[in-house]
């Protein structure tokens, strides 16, 4: 896991950085099963949004922690909101 | 009965007028194939994440409809041929809908009968582990 490899940052940042380092490390759960999100809406572009990495593109899922099934719903409301113009093809 | 949601998106010159128009229109071909056009929403002018036709803002509208399937066809024919409708997407919703709400019964009889308190939440024992240190 790698809360336990990654002891330099924790020591560095402590409790309150938390937040920063799941974003950028692996999750272990699936934030869309934690606020028990079961339709993931096109129309929902900050939820989308944190879904898709700086450049535009749709995280893979071991950087995110979801589910297959999350993810399969999750890359067609992405590319839904994107042929809508609500999210950009590149950045 | 199928739900579907067709969202377009208008040129930002669109005059009012033909934008009611064609809701109005749209409306009626729903209404006269027997379905039921249960929602319009105007989200307005939005900025877009690209330029589509030149154009850097449209204006959105959204409209739920309940139906067949057969008036869709008919509501997308009339939204390409448009001039200034310069994207639209149409989504069947009524299935994951409904296997959304099956989820959400399903967590809530696997919960009830265990008899855990209501507030239990998987993130705190997460939380607590990060106390050690």
């Amino acid at each position: 896991m790698a809360r336990n490899t990654d002891f330099e940052s924790d020591e560095r940042n402590g409790k309150g950085n938390k937040g920063m380092r799941t974003a950028t490390r692996r999750r272990r759960v699936s934030r869309l099963s934690a606020e028990k999100i079961d339709y993931i809406d096109y129309k929902d572009v900050k939820l989308l949004q944190s879904f898709i990495a700086e450049n535009g593109k749709i995280m893979p899922r071991r950087l995110t922690g979801v589910t297959a099934w999350q993810q399969r719903k999750l890359s067609e409301a992405i590319k839904r909101a994107r042929s809508l113009a609500l999210l950009p093809y590149t950045k | 009965m199928r739900t579907y949601e067709v969202v377009f998106i208008s040129a930002p010159n669109t005059v009012e007028g033909d934008l009611n128009k064609i809701t109005t229109q749209l409306e009626s071909v729903v209404t006269d194939r027997g379905g039921k056009l249960t929602k319009v929403d105007n989200w307005g002018r939005r900025k877009l994440a690209y330029r589509i036709k030149k154009f850097d803002e449209g204006i959105y509208t959204l409209l739920h409809i309940e139906g067949t399937g057969q008036e869709i066809s008919e509501i997308e024919r009339r939204l390409r041929v448009t001039d200034f409708v310069i994207r639209h997407l149409t989504v069947r919703t009524d299935e994951d809908l409904k296997r959304a709400e099956k989820m959400k019964a399903k967590r809530k009889s696997l919960l009830v009968p265990r008899g855990k308190e209501e507030d239990f939440d998987i993130e705190e024992g997460m939380d607590e582990e990060d106390d050690l240190n």
